[in-house]
């Protein structure tokens, strides 16, 4: 079972990124996935986050204990959950939005300029799309081609070529990242 | 009863990536729902917000009424004018409709009730879970009456128990409550939608006789009597007064006892037909934990780490909470050391299990007051102290 926090701050698309690997690895995966999302006026403006389990078996406990990956595309947000990563757990920033203050020892981090990548293919808004790309290349939780078929319904038609980009190229990035770090 | 397939129209067939409370509107649209009368409440508007969508498409109406009583008012008038009808509600909401529940129940009309619950009482916790409206959903209303409450423990589970709420309702022409949480009603999980050929729907039964001679009150061989559409010719009388079988107001004691102890008995003695649920390692246990909705799920956690330490215990997993599984708890009470009762309130379905044990087993209440599902250990540890 893997347990998954994505965060960042209200209108990222913190809870389309866990919507996306929800709907991706339960449909397409052949996995189990439950998301979960923040309520209440905390959602708004503020740090963001939603909950995603996957697990080959069915989810039973609803909500996450110790996230075994945490995503962070703010410094509110990372400063709000990066104590609860469990030990050895897996740490996703955005490279210019995130500076972690302290690096803890026991974790392993990778980081993508997902915003400024982004904003480099048109628009900012697709920023959760090349986290999402750079999550799967790295977390290697399943493939690419099945994460991007959860799209359809979950971002706007005319711009579903826009995010397959915006994913392919955090997808291309994590690959990088990951081969400089087995150099 | 007359059964048939459900109408391809309301049927979105395919995996889906779905919350609860989506998956309660979709429910009703494949049971053949077309009447959505309702006062939007968090955390169940996006009920609300998905039959605005989807209903209009599909032939439906959609109308937001101007509280939660006219809601109820409006789902007695439609289901009278021929269709099925829904709402969707929690707690403070939920507390306006009672007047008009024992009125729908009183006119034996069949209808559809769902409640996310969320912390109570007052307006309490409104983003945040519970299951506090248990006792609510059975005894809400004044006067005797008998009621069915199902308790789903997922997204799919909202799909497929409004499916069957709808089905009892139109059997046992009564409100059915689909009692589910806030957890559930804004979890994302996948909910599978069959074809429409694989939903069974249960007609309702519709009176055929001669248009002067229909009696709205008046019992076929199965206890329950037809229905007829408004509007059709047929002239009849309905009330929420104490009536006979023509539905004239006959206040007398002789005319209340038949009319409520029909009410009664049409549920009572069909129990053992509606009540479902879901039992493990009941042979043998010590211990039995039993739960519904949410709970059950989170419970089972507990359960799991009970069994490692080598404590025999069963689960139930409660599908029909009203009416309540009377004989199955007074048999299990005589065979196990204990039963352990985890539920997000302080007590509610506890009470119910302590009566039917008959003080022939220890029964353990593990209350949560809402806000949060329970730490699985609080359950492990009435577990282990319940079998000492």
């Amino acid at each position: 079972m893997t347990e998954i926090r994505f965060s960042g701050y209200g209108g990222q698309g913190i809870i389309r990124c866990a919507l996306i690997g929800g709907k991706a690895l339960s449909i397409y995966g052949g996995k189990f996935s439950t998301m979960n999302q923040s309520f209440g006026p905390e959602a708004r403006g503020g740090a963001c986050s939603s909950q995603l389990i996957v697990s080959d078996e069915r989810v039973l406990y609803p909500y996450i204990t110790r996230p075994d990956i945490l995503v962070s595309m703010s410094q509110e947000a990372y400063e709000k959950y990066q104590n609860e990563l469990k030990d050895n757990g897996l740490l996703i920033t955005d490279t210019d939005l995130v500076k972690p203050k302290t690096e803890r020892k026991n974790i392993t981090h990778y980081s993508v300029p997902a915003t400024r990548f982004a904003e480099e293919l048109g628009n900012r808004i697709i920023a959760n799309l090349v986290m999402m790309g750079f999550f799967t290349a790295v977390t290697k939780i399943t493939t690419p081609d099945v994460m991007k078929k959860a799209l359809p319904g979950l971002v706007p038609d005319r711009f579903l070529d826009l995010n397959k980009k915006a994913f392919d190229k955090g997808y291309e990035y994590g690959l990088e990242v990951l081969k400089e770090k087995t150099q | 009863m007359k059964k048939s397939k459900a109408d391809p129209k309301g049927v979105l067939t395919g995996s889906h990536f779905m919350d609860g409370d989506y998956a309660l509107a979709e429910g009703a649209l494949a049971a053949g729902c077309r009447f959505f009368g309702g006062y939007p409440i968090t955390p169940s508007t996006e009920t609300a917000e998905r039959f605005s969508e989807r209903i209009p498409v599909v032939g439906g109406v959609f109308i937001q009424m101007e509280d939660e009583l006219g809601s109820i008012a409006s789902l007695i008038g439609a289901a009278w004018g021929g269709l099925k009808a829904m709402t969707v509600t929690s707690g403070p909401g939920f507390s306006l409709m009672q007047e008009n529940i024992g009125l729908a129940c009183m006119l034996e009309t069949p209808l559809v009730i769902a409640n996310v619950q969320r912390g109570g009482p007052s307006t309490g916790l409104p983003t945040l879970t519970s299951q506090q409206d248990m006792m609510q959903a059975r005894w809400g209303s004044h006067g005797d009456y008998e009621i069915i409450a199902l308790s789903p423990d997922s997204p799919q589970e909202c799909f497929d128990m409004t499916i069957k709420a709808f089905n009892l309702s139109e059997l046992f022409r009564v409100p059915v409550f689909v009692m589910t949480d806030e957890c559930v009603g804004h979890m994302h999980e996948k909910v599978v939608i069959p074809p429409a050929e694989e939903i069974e729907i249960v007609e309702r039964k519709w009176y055929k006789g001669p248009k002067d001679k229909y009696l709205p009150y008046k019992c076929d061989s199965d206890g329950i009597p037809f229905m007829v559409k408004t509007g059709q010719g047929y002239r009849f009388h309905i009330t929420g007064l104490t009536h006979d079988e023509r539905g004239y107001p006959l206040l007398n004691a002789e005319c209340q006892k038949i009319n409520v102890q029909h009410l009664i008995d049409k549920i009572k003695n069909n129990a053992d037909k509606i009540i479902e649920m879901e039992e493990e390692q009941i042979d043998g246990a010590e211990v039995i934990v039993l739960s519904y909705g949410i709970t059950s799920r989170v419970a089972f956690r507990a359960v799991q780490q009970a069994r490692k330490e080598g404590i025999k215990t069963g689960t139930i997993r409660l599908i029909t909470v009203w009416p309540f599984p009377e004989k199955k708890i007074e048999e299990l009470a005589k065979k196990v050391k204990a039963i352990v009762v985890p539920e997000i309130n302080a007590g509610q379905v506890f009470l119910e299990v302590d009566r039917c044990s008959r003080n022939k087993c220890k029964v353990v209440s593990v209350p949560h007051l809402g806000g949060w599902v329970h730490n699985p250990d609080d359950i492990f540890k009435a577990i282990k102290e319940a079998v000492k």
